[in-house]
């Protein structure tokens, strides 16, 4: 690591970061208009820590993750600002060439929904072997030892022979393994992992999550996590960014977070979990849907479904500042902050 | 809390809907002449009570025969044995499901509706939101005309939309909304029960609290059961009154919805309960890790079926299914350490 410590402007951040995102902007270009579905998004990630991403569909968490890996579909998206730090590398101006190095080496990415991930007519060997192949040219006695040897480490059972196993042979907790193992072959410093469980059982999740963090400890790398499951983030994340709309509403260690959310949205949030509610009583609701992205609110977003709005929230956007009594880089972007403690 | 207290005026007669060893069977079929090979004991002996006006919950991993259930009570597919009887009132005569001819089960339908988890794919995208739902009322002849036109601008105000969405097609509706469709289609006959599979699980955080908070209102003012199949234990928590976990075909505990949460006696509810991410994070608790996935339910494990996966298995568990043994008059499981103790099995 090259990056000298520094301190992010919003963040507050002392050590060097594995990932800095600053004022990022992906925006999408089609008849209806412009949708802004990120827009100025900032966070860092330090070596061996998850950053949470949480917010509801909408909330343009994973085009941040497409973002990060280059992977946003242009057209009809285009990353138009902002800054992807890398290290010392900006990924917004890498080549393709350059990224093509980058991603499954450095940088890989778990989606959601494995089996869309891997190719059905190739077996899932075939598949681990190609990204060695690939980046540390390896042939094709070392790549199979490495692809089984991967397989041993994400628990999959007798992997010399589920090695020559094709995708549709396996379960979904089987392919999401298979998934890690090809996202881990490089050792990679970062893990952009999007809705890595969010397809599959509880106790599945339970298994994949405990793995994650096995493999995190082991190598050092850096997690960023996208969900939309507080539970998850709850038992997963170091630092947490909660979004809406296109941008980062709150930012704060995990334990801060859950223990005073400050913003009006991330209140929201969590009172509607009906985990924290007592039987009988009533959930409590965020009236209204997500705006679409191509009609977002002027001044802050959150304002047409926010209990607390007054007339400055429609023309002001509010900046990610540090609350009175905050501490631990705990940032939320609200002009009413002293009345949402009241909330 | 009014739910509590019809049940206990109500409990001497009978419940809304008695299950009784319910199969439902899906041949495999293989070969040239599709010889039939084995089943896919997707259900295989399930037995429950829905009491009047209370909700119970079936719970479950993928695959482990929950959605079936639900289908097979509303013979959307073919129950291979077993009962499902109905008590319309709860003095008057029973009816069982399984034992009626088409031209009756048609009728008796207009009492047993279904949400569906996507909303979408159970609405025809050429027809008007307001036609989709007036179509139930014409076809059992209980509006026509100005009439279902005004029964059904009541019903999607009721569930929270505005009365003009009669004239619009289902693509112009957010997911949340959709579901409101759902439920108020589900409505119009004004049923006795609904199977309410995964409704909820789609939606967003704040917006499935929403549709949470209709549903129970609903429940209380229509004087509605619910069947409620799903898979987020949280949910399940909230809005249940009884809960029934399933594995691999079979109900393998029932249990009032505290004595399930504060007692949970069979090693897999244990391990289920203890798998689900608490959204605390000063409560990283030890977590029950299970080895491996759900065997197939077309060859089951000997047994108790959730023996292979069990930390805690005995000898006995491979070759002996266990029968329920009672903890409390509301709590049963199946489990032989749970017989052995007479408490939960520990893990």
């Amino acid at each position: 690591m090259q990056s000298k410590p520094s301190t992010s402007a919003r963040g507050g951040l002392v050590t060097a970061p594995l990932l800095r995102v600053v004022d990022l902007q992906t925006h999408f270009f089609s008849d209806e208009g412009v949708a802004r579905a990120v827009d100025g998004v900032s966070f860092a990630l330090e070596p061996g820590k998850t950053l949470g991403v949480v917010g509801e569909s909408g909330c343009g968490k994973s085009v941040t993750s497409l973002s990060i890996m280059r992977l946003v579909p242009n057209p009809p998206g285009r990353i138009v600002g902002g800054q992807i730090l890398f290290g010392d590398e900006d990924l917004v101006q890498a080549s393709e060439a350059r990224m093509r190095q980058i991603r499954g080496n450095q940088i890989a990415m778990v989606f959601q929904e494995p089996m869309m991930a891997l190719n059905p007519v190739y077996t899932v060997g075939n598949q681990l072997m190609e990204t060695v192949r690939l980046h540390r040219g390896y042939d094709k006695k070392q790549a199979r030892e490495h692809a089984i040897e991967m397989l041993t480490k994400v628990g999959i059972p007798s992997p010399e022979s589920r090695v020559d196993s094709y995708p549709h042979e396996m379960s979904g907790g089987m392919k999401q393994r298979v998934m890690i193992a090809m996202a881990m072959s490089c050792d990679p410093k970062l893990l952009v992992a999007d809705e890595p469980t969010t397809a599959l059982d509880v106790t599945i999740q339970a298994q994949i999550l405990d793995l994650i963090r096995e493999l995190q400890d082991s190598a050092g790398m850096g997690v960023l996590l996208i969900t939309h499951d507080l539970g998850v983030v709850a038992e997963t994340a170091h630092h947490v960014a909660v979004m809406y709309a296109g941008k980062v509403v709150e930012y704060a260690p995990v334990v801060d977070l859950f223990e005073r959310p400050r913003h009006p949205y991330t209140i929201g949030l969590f009172r509607s979990l009906p985990d924290l509610a007592k039987p009988g009583e009533r959930l409590a609701t965020i009236p209204g849907i997500v705006p679409p992205a191509n009609r977002f609110p002027s001044g802050c977003r959150f304002r047409t479904r926010c209990p607390i709005a007054t007339a400055q929230c429609a023309e002001l956007e509010p900046p990610l500042l540090v609350p009175k009594g905050a501490s631990n880089g705990h940032t939320v972007a609200c002009h009413r902050l002293e009345e949402a403690l009241a909330l | 809390m009014s739910t509590k207290v019809q049940t206990s005026t109500a409990s001497a007669a009978k419940p809304l809907l008695e299950v009784r060893d319910l199969k439902t069977y899906f041949p495999v079929r293989r070969g040239l002449l599709q010889r039939h090979v084995g089943d896919v004991k997707a259900v295989d002996g399930v037995s429950f009570d829905v009491g009047r006006q209370q909700t119970l919950s079936l719970v479950g991993e993928s695959g482990c025969g929950k959605t079936t259930v639900g289908r097979s009570i509303l013979r959307l597919v073919p129950p291979t044995s077993g009962s499902a009887v109905l008590y319309p009132e709860a003095q008057g005569p029973a009816v069982d499901l399984f034992q009626l001819g088409s031209s009756e089960l048609r009728r008796q339908r207009r009492d047993l509706q279904i949400i569906f988890q996507d909303p979408f794919a159970s609405l025809n995208p050429r027809i008007t939101v307001g036609s989709a739902i007036g179509e139930a009322l014409a076809v059992h002849g209980i509006a026509k005309g100005d009439a279902a036109q005004d029964l059904v601008a009541a019903l999607l105000e009721r569930v929270g939309l505005r009365a003009a969405a009669a004239n619009r097609y289902p693509h112009e509706f957010s997911g949340g909304q959709r579901q409101r469709i759902g439920i108020a289609r589900a409505l119009a006959l004004r049923p006795k029960f609904i199977v309410c599979d995964e409704a909820v699980s789609a939606l967003d955080v704040s917006i499935q609290a929403q549709v949470v908070n209709l549903l129970k209102d609903l429940q209380g003012e229509f004087g509605l059961s619910y069947l409620f199949i799903a898979h987020d234990i949280s949910v399940v928590k909230y809005i249940s009154d009884r809960i029934a976990v399933m594995y691999l075909g079979r109900i393998v505990e029932t249990a009032s919805t505290i004595e399930l949460f504060e007692r949970p006696a069979h090693p897999y509810t244990q391990a289920l309960l203890s798998a689900v991410p608490h959204p605390d994070p000063k409560l990283r608790k030890k977590r029950i890790l299970l080895q491996g996935d759900v065997p197939s339910p077309i060859s089951p494990p000997t047994g108790c079926h959730f023996h292979t996966r069990c930390p805690v298995a005995v000898a006995r568990c491979r070759t002996e299914y266990p029968a329920p043994t009672s903890l409390s008059p509301s709590h049963q499981a199946a489990c032989h350490l749970v017989e052995e103790r007479g408490g939960p099995a520990i893990l």
